[in-house]
């Protein structure tokens, strides 16, 4: 759900259902080139930014390019010279020395968890609170389409499928095998001490870009996924407690000085 | 229409703007009627509160007819009269159920900003800085009122607008300053600063069973409506040692409950004090705590103290090891005004508090940045600046 901070950029969206050969076709970089990639490209762009400068932002965008060859394991340099050091890739979560990033997040909310189970088990719900989700799509069968905007610009998308689903308590999920960012998750609805309505923990855990050089890119764009998490739960209490969302976006203000 | 926008330090503005429209299912639109400028708007004005935008529209004391209701507003109803307040709360949070609607968790559409800076994040306040909600205040023609059914109440025809307006804030916010300093009947209580909330806070202490109430400032006009309000006065700028002065006036024990309505912008005579006020020019701290360590310095044993004065961030040389071996309560807060606004208005309707008594100036909006001034300098013996949108 949250994978949007995930910064895989795409210029166009796909077909709902991508084919195990195209996924394996766009990766074309090795593991270890990939985190040279990743680390490299952070630095990078941190760099450029810093200098606020022409050539600053030139050095940031031409270290954005390589985080995201890192991150994708995909090179259209290596793609059109026919060079693929990817040989034998493995797990989505596997890449040598990476660590998935976990996040885990909780909020109180006040009402019945029947209800919040309810909204959260019709998928399709979940943009009203997400506002990185652009839409997501039941397929059947417990799988279904998402699609995200992306930090960088244009939209990620993958697919998902349920995993469990015990009604009023949990649902888990976890990225189709075929799909590009690999994730998997689940949602917990425990009843709060004292009448206070349903504790919800959300518990994330996805891979690429990669562990903390993708977390600095995140930051740099201005996404934190932990953030993103924190923020998609605040407005699933708010939407569930209120009916809305609060905002200030289209207000009166006065010219700037 | 026309607004009163800050643009910095001192620099405040009447701007033309756009009219606010409907943003949200529970808001509404008023017509404001009358509005006013609060102790704590200086706060802004002399640059204190972090996250402010130029362009910002302030004011967070005001009321007016309402002219809109979005698709979820059931009680409030286009041309109804009403006070709105400063505490933009959602009603249905388990704070706002249980009183505690300056805490709503579900208001602040920067709440991470907030929880950024300090680990949690209060509810949202009109037109005091983007930590807070950033929401667009009440100097101005009109006001977009969000959560329309959850705060803002109905006034009776028969009450004046000067007469209702500080329910907003002020009114309430001195009342629970009282009302937390746990007053018993044959108490002593002892309010730091009269300003307005000090004024109310006065009064409300009276209507709390207080015996007496001593009052401490040094404007001579202040002074004078403090004891207007039945208090006895100090002028701390006249006396050697606040302390030693309140101890000789309650035989020796200090006064039972203290109210600290003064906040980070303590003025003082005493080294502290100056240490304080150069500390805070520098940012090495953000509040200067000058009344605070008086409050409780005075206080009883087993005393209670109340702060209601605005403070920010960090304090140096808080004497918390004489509040710990005092054995004294302290609380502390933003006003949860939504819970006070109906119990108030019926002492105003019965004639038992009359809040005009503290309004010494009456200014067209447009005149809006002279009354910051004149308010913030104290001249011309400004206690209270109300304005009316043309």
């Amino acid at each position: 759900m949250t994978t949007a901070s995930i910064p895989r950029t795409r210029e166009a969206p796909r077909p709902p259902t991508p084919s195990r050969a195209r996924a394996q076709a766009t990766i074309n970089v090795g593991a270890v080139e990939r985190w040279a990639s990743l680390i490299g490209g952070a630095a990078l762009a941190l760099y450029g930014v810093s200098k606020r400068s022409r050539g600053g932002l030139l050095l940031a965008t031409a270290g954005t390019v390589l985080v995201n060859r890192g991150a994708t394991g995909h090179c259209p340099v290596y793609q059109r010279m026919g060079v693929d050091t990817a040989r034998g890739r493995e797990s989505r979560f596997g890449l040598p020395g990476i660590h998935p990033v976990a996040i885990e997040h909780a909020v109180t909310i006040g009402r019945p968890r029947e209800e919040l189970y309810d909204f959260w088990h019709h998928l399709e719900n979940l943009p009203r609170v997400m506002t990185h989700l652009r839409s997501v799509t039941p397929l059947g069968d417990g799988r279904s389409h998402w699609v995200a905007q992306s930090p960088l610009g244009g939209t990620v998308e993958w697919d998902a499928v349920i995993t469990d689903d015990r009604p009023n308590e949990r649902i888990a999920w976890k990225s189709a095998d075929n799909s590009e960012i690999a994730n998997t998750g689940w949602v917990r609805f425990t009843p709060a001490p004292g009448n206070r309505g349903t504790e919800v923990k959300v518990h994330l855990v996805y891979d690429a870009p990669a562990g903390k050089p993708g977390a600095m890119l995140a930051k740099l764009t201005g996404e934190s996924a932990d953030q993103q998490v924190r923020e998609d739960l605040r407005h699933f209490k708010q939407v569930m407690e209120t009916g809305e969302i609060p905002t200030t976006k289209g207000q009166p203000h006065g010219p700037e000085a | 229409m026309k607004a009163l926008c800050w643009y910095g330090k001192e620099d405040v503005r009447i701007e033309q703007v756009p009219d606010p429209e409907i943003l949200n299912p529970g808001d509404a639109i008023v017509k404001i009627t009358r509005t006013a400028i609060c102790g704590s708007d200086l706060h802004l004005y002399d640059g204190y509160i972090p996250t402010m935008k130029e362009g910002d529209i302030l004011g967070h004391e005001f009321m007016g007819e309402v002219v809109d209701v979005g698709s979820n507003v059931k009680r409030t109803k286009v041309g109804d009269r009403i006070v709105i307040p400063f505490t933009i709360s959602c009603g249905r949070c388990w704070f706002c159920e249980h009183g505690l609607w300056s805490q709503c968790d579900n208001t602040n559409p920067n709440a991470w900003m907030v929880e950024k800076l300090a680990g949690f994040s209060p509810g949202a306040y009109f037109g005091y800085s983007h930590l807070y909600g950033g929401y667009a205040g009440g100097q101005a023609e009109y006001a977009r009122v969000p959560q329309a059914d959850h705060g803002p109440i109905k006034v009776p025809d028969e009450l004046t607008d000067d007469q209702v307006l500080f329910l907003s804030d002020i009114f309430p916010t001195g009342y629970q300053a009282a009302e937390r300093a746990d007053i018993q009947p044959g108490h002593v209580v002892a309010v730091w600063g009269c300003g307005p909330v000090g004024q109310f806070a006065i009064r409300s202490a009276f209507l709390l069973g207080a015996e007496r109430v001593i009052a401490i400032d040094r404007f001579p006009k202040r002074l004078e409506l403090a004891r207007q309000g039945g208090a006895e006065t100090i002028d701390y700028s006249k006396t050697d040692d606040l302390v030693d002065t309140l101890k000789d006036m309650t035989g020796g024990r200090g006064p039972d409950s203290c109210i600290d309505a003064v906040g980070m912008e303590a003025h003082g005579t005493s080294m502290l004090a100056k240490l304080d006020r150069a500390e805070q020019t520098m940012k090495l701290e953000f509040s200067r705590a000058t009344a605070l360590r008086d409050v409780i310095h005075a206080c009883r044993k087993g005393g209670t103290v109340s702060v209601i004065g605005v403070y920010a961030g960090w304090i140096d040389r808080f004497p918390f090891g004489q509040l710990f071996t005092k054995g004294l309560t302290l609380r502390a807060g933003q006003c949860d005004v939504q819970r006070y606004m109906e119990p108030l208005l019926q002492y105003i309707v019965s004639g038992k508090i009359d809040p005009t008594v503290i309004i010494s100036h009456r200014l067209p909006l447009e005149q809006a940045p002279h009354g910051y001034e004149i308010f913030r300098d104290k001249q011309d013996d400004c206690t209270k600046v109300v304005l009316t949108p043309s």
